[in-house]
């Protein structure tokens, strides 16, 4: 139709030589990788897949590699993860609208409790679970108070804060008070965008005794009081929704210290190399646990899912990855190594007796009612 | 049907208008609809409902009306809808929604002798009136509440308005740092890119492809990915920060604070948005004959005069045209602030989003993006005033 000129001749040829390549290239990896896959003999893939939600970065990618390649190899269904960071939102709007296309999420504890009574969650009974190697019932392997009548699997991780070894070569913070003390450790923090383990940092560093914390926060003067200590630090803030935010942040010393999980420092330190030092005094330790999104149109295979993740094998095949603790004494008793490094676990769990100086056990009572309270009333805060 | 060429002329528009009735008229529809009808309050618990129709909010409430509402709460436990309820009434009166879910837990048992006694020795709230006049006030099923929430005010137990508790009151402020940050961005805009602009309209074509080339060069890249650039060129250790400390304009300990607050999200929406104001600018910039600034040469005018009095007023269509434009996507704005804006960087948007996915307060989310049309509507009414929307040119 048009005259083409020499150049455009080539330049079309070219193109068409790279495309070409590319996409034999695609079809060799391709053909490549079904056949590794085929090697390592799973079960045929039934063509149907669920779709977990976690919490991205490295905690995702260790649940990738401890359960769901397991679980596929197992039973042939393919398992699509997909990132969020907390709360009950996107759960609440997707079964509100009818229109789920979440199967299994992994939620903290009180969200577990929360989304059990208001329906937003499948129920599970703890019976169904599969039974410790000694035969002892799930209910009685479970440590005290860490199942709920919708949830599988589970973790004891903790909230603690961290710092930037570079920007403390003299005195270093090493309570929860020194968080809060601007004179003495000088610079920003990083805090999560949320009232959760916030308030109660808040109250520790104000000189609640842990036991207290709750009851505290239960009166209008103890909220009131949490949201004042904040206020103390409220201008040196940033704040962060992701996991990945607040290593970012300290690694570009656009903060000195900030709260994270204690498994992503242990990732930054241990196998990224990084100057990073978690304090443990006043950390707040909390269950995290797997639950089935109510409505789903999958729910046979997302409950084959979940007591998959609940077997002990796969609990403690977890920990070998990261170091949250299983919520269950066979799979605890299992800690071992770190698979990749070789380093110990132990010194690096939560629940480690060394670590548990002064700690705070998440309330799930108080938070399965005051979330969306505070939530709200801690974004309000946020904007003045 | 179609008989008449003028009727099947016009009907050539009919995709167009179903595109504009999908597209605009129904989401806008919807959203109204969504910002004054909330049933779900008053469709789970009718009989309460009833009962506290007729209180004045001040006399003792009645022994039915407890035994009443503890039914339905049980009830609606029971069926685990309560939480969707608690968490409405929680939206007129924070606090709420532990109050009922614990009461609701708490009267499992069997009937007791006075439903009042019960459910104050369950939370001592329910001997008060406020919590009642929430749910009175949560159960209207048409309702202007949003609307006065998105104003920072609220009905109280009498029903006047008021205005919010003082630390409570967000959204006017936030609108007005919303509409102020976009003005001083407009202005940013206009004036690094009217001296572009011109630059460009004339110099020589080889010089002028390439500058025009270099400002629609980021539309390439993703609206993410410049965002996130800004982060790694303003943070502490970031590249302006090096610059100025190897420079010695700063000292070490005084790195420039400048990305995580309104700073970062000014100079990030100021180059993102840039474009929008240089292309229409140079469009009518190119239509003004360089022989006009020469005749007002001749004509003995020194260059600030032949500026002032030739070249501007030529240029203002350009000129408005662009500004509205960067002002109007300024202000619904909402990946930049919520990147790099950090507490104080955000904007309306952000609220709306966050009322949108997070706290699921649609009926508040779609009362304040009406005010925000609001806004726009009257700023857009007040430039054809001033200006003329038919002089404006896009190019």
């Amino acid at each position: 139709m048009f005259p083409r000129t020499d150049s455009q001749h080539h330049w079309l040829r070219r193109t068409t030589k790279a495309l070409t390549a590319a996409t034999l290239l695609a079809a060799v990896t391709t053909q490549f990788c079904a056949e590794t896959g085929e090697l390592q003999g799973p079960a045929p893939l039934t063509g149907e897949s669920l779709t977990v939600v976690s919490w991205g970065g490295p905690y995702a990618k260790a649940q990738e590699k401890a359960f769901f390649k397991a679980f596929t190899a197992e039973t042939g269904i393919r398992v699509r993860m997909d990132d969020f960071f907390g709360g009950l939102a996107q759960v609440r709007a997707q079964v509100e609208t009818g229109s789920v296309h979440w199967d299994l999420i992994d939620l903290e504890f009180a969200d577990v409790a929360q989304g059990c009574e208001e329906g937003l969650l499948e129920l599970v009974d703890i019976d169904e679970l599969p039974p410790a190697p000694d035969g002892t019932p799930a209910r009685d392997d479970y440590f005290e108070g860490s199942f709920s009548d919708c949830g599988g699997a589970g973790i004891f991780f903790s909230t603690i804060y961290a710092y930037n070894r570079e920007s403390f070569p003299a005195a270093a913070p090493s309570k929860i008070e020194d968080f809060f003390d601007l004179k003495r450790f000088p610079g920003r923090r990083g805090l999560r965008r949320s009232p959760l383990v916030n308030l109660e940092f808040a109250l520790l560093a104000d000189g609640v005794p842990a036991a207290e914390v709750y009851a505290v926060l239960d009166t209008p003067a103890g909220k009131a009081r949490a949201f004042r200590k904040l206020d103390s630090i409220k201008d040196q803030v940033l704040w962060w929704d992701t996991g990945a935010q607040p290593v970012q942040m300290l690694a570009d010393h656009e903060v000195v210290m900030a709260t994270s999980f204690n498994g992503r420092i242990f990732h930054e330190t241990v196998v990224e190399q990084q100057p990073f030092v978690i304090v443990w005094d006043g950390q707040v330790l909390d269950t995290g646990q797997f639950a089935i999104v109510a409505g789903t149109p999958k729910l046979a295979a997302a409950r084959k899912l979940l007591l998959f993740l609940s077997r002990i094998e796969n609990m403690a095949a977890f920990a070998r990855y990261f170091p949250y603790s299983p919520t269950r004494h066979s799979a605890a008793k299992l800690i071992s190594t770190h698979l990749e490094t070789g380093v110990d676990m132990w010194p690096h769990m939560p629940t480690n007796p060394a670590n548990m100086g002064r700690v705070l056990m998440n309330d799930w009572h108080w938070w399965r009612d005051h979330h969306d309270e505070m939530t709200e009333r801690f974004s309000a805060w946020l904007l003045r | 049907m179609l008989s008449s060429p003028r009727a099947r002329a016009g009907a050539l528009t009919l995709p167009l208008i179903a595109f504009l009735g999908v597209t605009f008229v129904a989401p806008l529809g919807t959203m109204l609809w969504r910002s004054v009808h909330e049933p779900v309050v008053a469709d789970a618990l009718p009989q309460t409902l009833a009962l506290l129709e007729a209180w004045d909010g001040q006399a003792a409430l009645p022994e039915a009306l407890y035994q009443t509402a503890a039914g339905e709460f049980r009830q609606l436990q029971a069926s685990r809808a309560l939480g969707g309820v608690a968490t409405r009434v929680n939206r007129v009166q924070g606090g709420s929604r532990s109050i009922i879910m614990r009461t609701a837990r708490e009267l499992h048992g069997a009937a007791p002798a006075s439903w009042r006694e019960a459910m104050i020795a369950a939370h001592p709230a329910w001997g008060e009136a406020a919590i009642w006049g929430a749910i009175r006030q949560a159960g209207q099923r048409y309702t202007i509440r949003h609307y006065l929430n998105a104003l920072d005010l609220e009905q109280d137990i009498q029903g006047r308005i008021v205005a919010q508790p003082q630390d409570q009151r967000i959204y006017l402020k936030l609108l007005g740092n919303t509409l102020a940050a976009s003005a001083a961005i407009t202005l940013i805009c206009l004036a690094l890119g009217y001296p572009l602009a011109y630059l460009i309209a004339n110099t020589k074509p080889r010089w002028s492809n390439l500058l025009l080339l270099a400002v629609l060069l980021p539309f390439w890249s993703s609206l993410l990915v410049r965002s996130m650039s800004w982060i790694i060129m303003l943070q502490k250790k970031g590249v302006v920060n090096d610059l100025l400390v190897a420079l010695g304009l700063v000292t070490e300990d005084g790195r420039l604070i400048m990305v995580y607050n309104m700073i970062g999200t000014m100079v990030t929406m100021t180059q993102l948005l840039l474009p929008f104001l240089i292309l229409p600018l140079y469009a009518v910039m190119r239509g003004i004959p360089p022989l006009h600034l020469r005749a007002a040469a001749s004509l003995g005018a020194n260059p600030r005069q032949a500026f002032l009095h030739v070249y501007w007023p030529q240029t203002l269509p350009g000129v408005a045209a662009g500004s509205l434009l960067v002002f109007i996507l300024a202000i619904g704005y909402y990946i930049a602030p919520a990147l790099v804006g950090g507490r104080t960087g955000q904007f309306i948007s952000n609220l709306i989003a966050y009322h949108m996915q997070y706290s699921l307060n649609w009926g508040l989310a779609a009362a304040l993006n009406f005010v925000l049309l609001v806004c726009v509507t009257v700023i857009l009414v007040a430039y054809n005033r001033l200006i003329g929307i038919e002089r404006l040119r896009f190019g």
